[in-house]
């Protein structure tokens, strides 16, 4: 087990296509850190380098100790989990399970005692005789994380693992792949481009976009705080709303309406307002402050989507679907959950009239994040 | 499998027949022949044939002429399977680790295999030649006098050499596809399990070209029987008897140059024979082994 620290990593292809620029990130020990990014964000790059299955252009990353920018990717002391899940098709699960500790040169009661003990985690005693081909996805998903396991590496690297199972084994698994860090501790790197897998999972979210990183938090401080709009409208299902407003006094014109902000204000003049869903409440016509045509409804089952328009801007409002829906209807939100961006950076205005729900969960053993 | 439905019962047997013909005409119907010609006397110009039964495997078999060309043709198939397999197989396991300029460099490879056998044997030959050759030159650095067509041993080397040449490329283009059909994923998983690329070589790629591998030995043994005769012809031709050929040459010498139709039948049937329980042999106990994706 061992912290692990990127350095101004960048890494750039040969014909000057930069995939990844100048990120840094300190990973403490034991920590589970989630990348996660539209695809070509180059988060898979990134945790490509850090296995050393990518050569670093420039910067530093560290493995506990040593750096290990110029060492072979099995002397690192890192396990990978693909996509694909690369089991090897000629030896058995219990072949692979041990290809790893074979080449290191363990002992044969050694590799008995660990393999057994991963199976029995995994909960795959009886495949240890059978092809990865006579296997199911999840099973085959299970042996991939054995080997993995097994090894007792520093750190283990996820590379999008659940994206090749289906929705409901992915989230099964998804549990398991947490409950079996917290139980081994072992500090890990898991990229993905699913928003609900990151939120899910991570103790820190690292958003890449472009190849830089956007923000780095934990799961409800990055859903509560969004850094930029790209954050804003990539975390959260459905995503927050971005429009076009402005502030005069203090007011917030937004298409037709104008929202009181109270005594203090973010801004003067033009800004992006980030509105989620979930905060924009319903009312029959004349009651809210936003007037709103609705477009179309999605029925989700606990929740209704309400798509529709407030002047020119597209909005959706998440509301509960136990209260039928009013022919025509208005919007309202407290302006303390509203989000402010700045209209041409697209960066996050913290402003003293906005109040967030506290973001951690009472009760419930949430790890610290490290200096980030 | 997928059933397909057809309309007619008639009609996938019409499908099947052009294929069924050319290979009753071109096939079957020779064997025939040369099994009811093995057992015949025939005389050279056509006049009538005898039946003699088994004399003419009797004679093939029991002449030492016959059973030292039955050595060679072994040492000889064995030597050139093995050597264009394997400097093939290392060829592309280099040429697959090349990142720059790796299309011209396979191109190069695969280039020698556009030459037709004849003419490959022609060039051989020409390497060899005693007195321009520069294979024999290099050979003479060493102080080692070569003389192809003269000397059984030189013409030996020679022949396999030319031979391996030739069908390297082959080799060259199947284990380059079926290295390439490898995921890259399962290669990285071993590049991380295993620090020793040999190690990664033996345990990891080489199981997993098994199939290409099999495929190309049985492809490889029927090329060094059979399909070197152009070369072997254009290396002895018209030289002293006293040069190595194989048992393919050896059937086309007595059939068409000695006139004796029934024993080079006789032989060819042999032949037959072998190849058939060659491959039974593969099939059985070394495609075991092979793992199938």
């Amino acid at each position: 087990m061992a912290a692990i620290s990127i350095k101004d990593v960048s890494k750039v292809y040969n014909g000057g296509v930069t995939a990844v620029s100048a990120v840094s990130i300190d990973i403490a020990d034991g920590e589970f850190i989630v990348l996660v990014g539209p695809s070509g964000c180059g988060k898979s790059t990134l945790l490509r380098m850090v296995a050393g299955l990518e050569t670093i252009s420039e910067g530093e990353v560290t493995i506990g100790a040593r750096v290990v920018n110029e060492i072979d990717p099995a002397d690192r002391d890192i396990a990978m989990v693909f996509q694909n899940y690369a089991l090897y098709p000629h030896m058995t699960v219990y072949e692979n399970l041990a290809y790893g500790l074979k080449n290191r040169r363990t002992p044969k009661t050694e590799i008995d005692a660990r393999v057994a003990e991963a199976a029995r985690m995994l909960e795959l005693q009886p495949y240890l005789e059978r092809k990865p081909r006579a296997l199911s996805g999840g099973q085959r998903q299970r042996v991939a994380m054995g080997r993995a396991i097994v090894r007792k590496p520093s750190a283990f690297l996820f590379d999008e693992p659940l994206s090749n199972l289906d929705a409901k084994l992915r989230v099964s698994m998804r549990g398991e792949i947490k409950r079996l860090q917290r139980r081994v501790g072992t500090t890990s790197i898991y990229v993905t481009h699913d928003q609900l897998e990151a939120m899910t999972l991570a103790d820190r979210l690292v958003v890449l976009s472009g190849g830089r990183i956007e923000q780095i938090g934990r799961p409800l401080d990055v859903y509560h705080r969004p850094a930029t709009t790209f954050v804003a409208s990539f975390i959260g299902s459905p995503a927050m709303n971005l429009a076009d407003g402005e502030v005069h006094g203090g007011k917030l014109a937004l298409g037709p309406a104008l929202i009181d902000l109270g005594p203090t204000v973010p801004t003067q003049g033009a800004v992006t307002v980030g509105l989620r869903a979930e905060d924009l409440r319903l009312h029959p016509e004349g009651k809210g402050s936003l007037p709103f045509r609705v477009d179309y409804v999605e029925e989700l089952g606990a929740q209704r989507l309400v798509h529709g328009l407030v002047g020119d801007q597209l909005l959706v409002a998440a509301v509960s679907s136990e209260n039928p829906l009013p022919e025509t209807v208005s919007l309202s939100i407290t302006p303390s959950r509203l989000h402010f961006f700045d209209r041409a950076s697209g960066r996050r205005i913290d402003w003293p009239g906005e109040d967030r729900p506290e973001t951690l969960a009472a009760g419930l053993p949430v790890l610290e994040a490290a200096a980030s | 499998m997928k059933r397909v439905q057809f309309s007619s019962p008639y009609l996938p047997y019409l499908f099947l027949a052009p294929q069924m013909a050319i290979i009753f005409v071109f096939f079957y119907w020779p064997s025939v022949q040369a099994i009811q010609s093995s057992f015949y006397l025939e005389d050279p110009f056509g006049f009538g044939s005898t039946f003699v039964g088994l004399s003419n495997y009797s004679d093939a078999l029991g002449s030492v002429q016959y059973q030292s060309i039955a050595r060679f043709t072994v040492v000889f198939t064995a030597l050139v399977t093995f050597l264009s397999l394997g400097i093939g197989m290392l060829l592309a396991v280099k040429a697959d680790a090349v990142l720059k300029g790796s299309a011209a460099y396979k191109t190069l490879l695969i280039w020698v295999y556009a030459i037709a056998p004849p003419v490959a044997g022609l060039m051989g030959m020409m390497f060899f030649d005693q007195h321009i050759g520069p294979l024999v030159k290099f050979a003479a650095l060493f102080g080692w006098d070569m003389k192809v067509g003269l000397n059984y041993n030189d013409t030996a080397i020679a022949m396999i050499i030319v031979s391996v040449w030739k069908q390297i490329p082959y080799n060259f283009i199947f284990i380059l596809s079926g290295l390439q059909s490898i995921p890259a994923s399962v290669r990285e998983a071993a590049a991380i399990d295993c620090r020793s690329g040999t190690r990664r070589f033996w345990t990891m790629t080489l199981p997993l070209l098994a199939p290409t591998a099999f495929f190309l030995l049985v492809i490889n043994m029927t090329y060094a029987l059979f399909d070197t005769f152009g070369v072997i012809d254009v290396m002895v031709k018209d030289k002293a008897a006293n040069n190595p050929i194989t048992l393919v040459y050896k059937v086309y010498m007595d059939g068409f140059r000695g006139n004796d139709l029934g024993g080079s039948s006789a032989q060819s049937v042999i032949l037959m024979i072998v190849v058939f329980v060659l491959t039974i042999f593969q099939f059985r106990f070394i495609e075991r082994r092979v793992h199938y994706n």
